[in-house]
């Protein structure tokens, strides 16, 4: 039987198991739209097309399946830009379907054309435009595999609207050949061999563990080699929840904001185990004064993020999850008994350098609210069990700093690209994938206003999404650099107390709190977490010159910390 | 230090757009590039002559790898290989001088493909060197109009032992 491209594309969906997309309608995808009509696939009506996106790498962040994304042509597409280039630089498996004028008129400026493939070239793991339906079925199930193999990535496919109109026979295939695409799993014993004789004979090694753990599902492999060996563990923030925040060997993170105690120890360590992660500036400072004493092993499915920006002594090309389960095997008792003896000394060193400067949420409740404390009773009173999204700034830095995180796809953050307005609709597409858990949203009072627009979404599906703003009338980050490197000239970095943001949440039908004393706060947050049926503004009107420390300026090596 | 990198690609639609995006994305040089169709019309062949230290070329071939659309990376500096570029110059020339410009074009073993009673058109392929000693020599005549392929490259077969 004949099905047209848009019964192909919802058919297609199915197969791929997909049971949620994240969507905006335009005259480019009306035929989609029209057989979405009769389809019990679930559509999320949102507000604006950053936001789809957003909320499908969310749900692919809480999930670990792929997000995906529907939206018409020209600007349509174009605002999925942002969102694309977020998860690109985060590994994120989204696949974004964006409609396309006919293609007979592609090239001629049509309304409301864009070359959405050529915008989102380096933005992408890769994109399609399908000008033949009889290709169609093929792209779709190519773009799946793409997105959620080897590394993972957003993948865009280009639907004309001709092509959505035609029909053709509908067969899905089963496997996908690719001959030009063969990500490496399996580590190469050799290099394994040696990174395992490098870490044993070692006297003070440290793990270093990103992203990449998380998207591996490594995260029990992790804890099990490094509880086994006795090595401390830092991350980076997109591997926050890899390792147990609670765990006596985990330091925190490291880095520009990282703690006292992961920077010392990665400074001094003789054998630096990079996991998943990919040395960004961020987290290595000065790259010269990077872990100088160490050798260097570093485990990532990507080639190409190996000797990048920190040349690597022992490199295995893997996936960390096969790449570790190997390494332990090679470990015996005999030998991992000996190592351990001789990790005393460095033992002492680290839980020296984690008493003197450890982060401190402490509260005067004569004073104004500090934004550590809110995120400190956060945790407390949420025992820890909720999905956490930040937005970027000192919001999401505290909130990596303060909040605990004990399991993987807990901390879901935009962190290479630092998409201001990515917390808010990434929280709604984490709750409607998993709609039993609390979501809290940390945001700043600048970055909410972003894509505030989605509060809209939340209300019409009754998700209780929370999002507690830290409201320093401030877009903070900027100001703090502003108060260090430019002499307190604090320019265009003031937004004033504005809006109300109790009355804005109340104005799309939502709940807005506000708490303005330290003993408001956990009144506030109590009441927000009973709330079941809508989305939670909690309005914290904090001290607004509270900064983020530790900070290691930009360029300095990763000893000359900034403390308070 | 310059680099021949031979490139294998699916001949699809954007191929060229993605190779030339990842460099000017990534700020690498392109000093030329010649692409063309293999013997399997699927597969288009790309050379790409540019340069960086050993750094630099090991991150140029590992994000051509990763691009999907690239079968294989192969950097043939370091190894035997032929290399060609082609070049037509259109030269001055006059009833005085047209036997000294023709003994060039036989020295360098190139063509005249075009005359007129002004300016001889000359072919000629070679290496890099080569296509620069014959433009040195012809350019006492006046060069009026000069146009070169990049390189194209391709692996010496292995010698028998």
């Amino acid at each position: 039987m004949k099905k047209t491209g848009a019964e192909i594309f919802i058919e297609s969906l199915f197969k791929e198991g997909v049971d949620t997309i994240f969507g905006y309608p335009g005259g480019a995808v009306l035929p989609i739209y029209d057989a979405l009509y009769k389809s019990r696939l679930r559509h999320i009506l949102v507000r604006h097309e950053q936001g789809a996106v957003h909320m499908a790498d969310g749900y692919a962040r809480a999930t670990g399946r792929p997000g995906v994304v529907l939206v018409t042509s020209g600007p349509g597409a174009t605002n999925t830009v942002t969102g694309l280039a977020t998860a690109y630089m985060d590994s994120i498996p989204v696949v974004a379907f964006t409609g396309q004028v006919p293609t007979e008129l592609i090239g001629n400026d049509a309304f409301q054309e864009a070359d959405i493939v050529g915008i989102t070239r380096p933005c992408t793991k890769h994109n399609y435009l399908v000008k033949d339906i009889r290709d169609l079925a093929r792209v779709i199930k190519e773009a799946f595999y793409i997105a959620t193999t080897g590394r993972p990535g957003p993948v865009l496919v280009d639907l004309p609207k001709d092509v959505l109109n035609d029909s053709t026979e509908f067969i899905y295939p089963d496997k996908v050949h690719i001959p030009s695409y063969q990500p490496t799993y399996k580590g190469h014993p050799g290099q394994i061999r040696k990174a395992v004789n490098q870490i044993l004979a070692s006297k003070r090694p440290i793990i270093y563990a990103g992203g990449g753990v998380i998207s591996s599902n490594a995260a029990n492999e992790l804890r099990q080699f490094a509880k086994k060996l006795g090595i401390h563990v830092t991350t980076t923030l997109m591997g926050l929840g890899a390792f147990p925040g609670t765990d006596p060997l985990f330091l925190g993170m490291l880095g520009m904001h990282g703690t006292y105690g992961a920077n010392m120890a990665v400074t001094n360590t003789d054998c630096l185990i990079a996991i998943g992660a990919r040395f960004d500036d961020r987290v290595t400072g000065k790259i010269d004064e990077f872990a100088p004493y160490a050798k260097i092993i570093h485990i990532d499915i990507d080639p190409t993020s190996i000797s990048k920006n920190v040349v690597v002594d022992i490199p295995i090309v893997g996936d960390v999850r096969g790449v570790l389960k190997d390494m332990m095997k090679l470990l015996t008792a005999a030998k991992v008994r000996e190592f351990k003896k001789g990790l005393k000394e460095w033992h002492g060193d680290i839980d020296g350098w984690m008493k003197t400067h450890s982060l401190s949420a402490a509260q005067d409740m004569t004073r104004k609210i500090r934004p550590q404390y809110v995120i400190e009773r956060l945790y407390r009173l949420t025992k820890g069990d909720a999905i956490i999204t930040t937005e970027v700034g000192q919001n999401q830095m505290w909130a990596a700093q303060f909040f605990k995180f004990k399991e993987p796809r807990r901390l879901l953050t935009s962190g290479g690209l630092g998409t201001m307005g990515y917390g808010f609709p990434a929280a709604i597409g984490a709750q409607i994938a998993c709609p039993d858990k609390t979501v809290i949203d940390i945001a700043g009072d600048g970055s909410i206003q972003m894509n505030i627009q989605e509060l809209a979404t939340a209300v019409e599906y009754k998700l209780p999404v929370k999002v507690a703003i830290l409201n320093n009338r401030f877009l903070g980050m900027v100001r703090q650099w502003q108060e260090f490197f430019y002499d307190k000239r604090y320019s265009y970095t003031c937004i004033g107390n504005k809006p109300d943001f109790v009355k804005i949440a109340e104005a799309y039908g939502g709940v807005g709190l506000r708490a303005k004393k330290p003993d408001e706060v956990d009144p506030v947050i109590k009441e927000a977490l009973k709330v079941k049926d809508r989305p939670v503004f909690m309005d914290f009107v904090v001290d607004a010159a509270e900064d983020v420390y530790p900070m290691v300026p930009a360029g300095q090596p990763l000893s000359k910390m900034l403390l308070v | 230090m310059r680099h021949t990198i031979s490139i294998s690609v699916m001949n699809e639609f954007g191929v060229l757009s993605r190779i030339a995006g990842l460099f000017s994305g990534r700020g690498f040089n392109i000093e030329s590039l010649c692409v063309a169709e293999t013997i399997d019309p699927r597969v288009s062949r790309m050379t790409i002559v540019t340069s960086g230290d050993d750094r630099i070329i090991e991150q140029i071939t590992k994000q051509l790898n990763k691009l999907v659309n690239v079968i294989k990376v192969h950097d043939l500096t370091g190894e035997e290989y032929l290399e060609r570029e082609l070049a037509l110059i259109k030269v001055n020339c006059n009833a005085d001088n047209r036997a000294e410009v023709l003994s060039i074009v036989d020295i360098f073993r190139a063509k005249v493909v075009d005359v007129s009673p002004r300016s001889y058109t000359i072919e000629v392929t070679g290496d890099e060197e080569k296509i620069a000693a014959i433009t040195e020599l012809l350019r006492p005549f006046g060069i009026k109009e000069i146009v070169r392929t990049g390189r194209i490259a391709m692996a010496r077969s292995p010698k028998a032992k």
